[in-house]
């Protein structure tokens, strides 16, 4: 029975995901996102660059729901990448591979990205209502 | 190469129903994955509902009283069934884990056994290992040394043999390497976690002079930086080993050594 015929046995399919792989793969997609997020930061920079109409109409954009429903979301990936790598500094430096520790070091990332996201945006708007 | 989706003679059908005896009181059900390479058929998901007054304890007893009283095709690996030959490793429960020494009382629901994933099938639960064998040939899982032999054994302080505790334990059941994502992708020139572990407990032996070989084989962007240390490894482990961090202590000697 030649080699290649034989099938290929279920995988992601089946695989329970849990906090090891699915703060793995979320360290992947907000790094993506944030790349996405650098042309955007680039966006706005050039816009003023170019004078006072290309810029109010950049800030109408990020001012939009829309724009800040992506501004929300980059500012999440950019606190849990970076919270995240430092978690893999950690593992580098030969530290927190032991299951519990894996763990919590795991959720403190997520609770973390969230409490840092939320303090910025609840600052942000909270000088908006002041000024 | 990553492939989420599974090729199309890889797609699981449904499978036939076996109802357990009538005036069972404890009934389980047990979804388990079937293929038969003789009959040209994709593979299947049978479901066996088990009498588990009438069955041991652990999902190893259920596998064979299935094979025994219901059908005597279904084909699996097992020997020792005591947690020390890793044969009958399997993807249980959404993880992987031994038939032998988990308890179908941890389970809620119904019981899901698949093969170890991302791994060609040969019959049922049985997966070929055989790329994980050469890989774990390919570190050379003996004592290499220079120095001739002494008249009697080659001695060890303590010190120098509790650096091979959390290492000489593993029994190769596979269930780390097969629970990577990163192995399922780059199986082909990623040794994985359970082959890293092994080459982590030969350069760990004081014994042993050939560490600078050995690294400089293992030094390679897919051999072993295929880890992102997801530890889906050290997390799904039967025997609590850590392959992740064998793998962190491999990266870290090849950091000191440059």
């Amino acid at each position: 029975m030649p080699k290649g015929s034989r099938p290929l046995s279920p995988h992601l399919q089946v695989y329970r995901p849990q906090i090891t792989s699915v703060l793995s793969i979320l360290h992947r997609f907000t790094g993506i996102a944030l790349a996405f997020g650098a042309l955007l930061l680039a966006y706005w920079l050039t816009s003023a660059a170019y004078g006072p109409e290309e810029f109010a109409r950049a800030q109408r954009f990020l001012a939009s729901w829309f724009g800040q429903l992506v501004l929300l979301g980059m500012t999440f990936a950019l606190f849990y990448h970076l919270a995240n790598g430092i978690r893999h500094l950690a593992w580098d430096a030969g530290y927190g591979y032991e299951l519990p520790a894996l763990r919590m070091s795991g959720w403190a990332v997520v609770v973390a990205s969230v409490v840092l996201t939320t303090i910025t945006w609840v600052a942000a708007f909270w000088r908006l209502v002041v000024a | 190469m990553v492939e989420f989706m599974l090729p199309a003679n890889s797609k699981v059908a449904a499978g036939k129903t076996h109802q357990a005896p009538a005036g069972s009181k404890q009934v389980r059900r047990f979804k388990i994955y079937r293929y038969d390479p003789d009959a040209g058929a994709n593979p299947r998901l049978d479901t066996f509902e088990v009498d588990l007054d009438k069955c041991g304890p652990m999902v190893l007893d259920a596998l064979i009283k299935i094979k025994n009283e219901v059908d005597a095709t279904l084909t699996f690996r097992r020997s020792c069934r005591e947690g020390v030959c890793g044969s009958c490793a399997f993807n249980i429960d959404g993880t992987n884990t031994l038939a032998c020494t988990k308890p179908i009382a941890d389970i809620k629901g119904d019981v899901r056994i698949y093969p170890l994933p991302h791994m060609p099938v040969i019959k049922d639960l049985v997966a070929d290992l055989s790329v994980p064998y050469a890989q774990y040939a390919s570190i050379k899982p003996w004592l290499q040394a220079e120095t001739p032999p002494p008249s009697s054994e080659r001695l060890q302080s303590p010190e120098e043999r509790a650096k091979l505790d959390g290492l000489w334990e593993c029994i190769l059941c596979f269930c780390c390497q097969t629970s990577c994502p990163s192995y399922w992708w780059n199986g082909d020139r990623y040794l994985g976690p359970a082959v890293l572990l092994q080459a982590q407990r030969w350069l760990a032996d004081s014994r042993d002079e050939a560490s600078g070989e050995r690294l400089d084989e293992i030094d390679d962007p897919y051999r072993l930086y295929r880890c992102h240390t997801i530890m889906n490894c050290t997390s799904t482990c039967p025997k609590g080993l850590n392959p992740g961090q064998a793998i962190g202590a491999i990266k870290e000697a090849i950091f000191k050594r440059s």
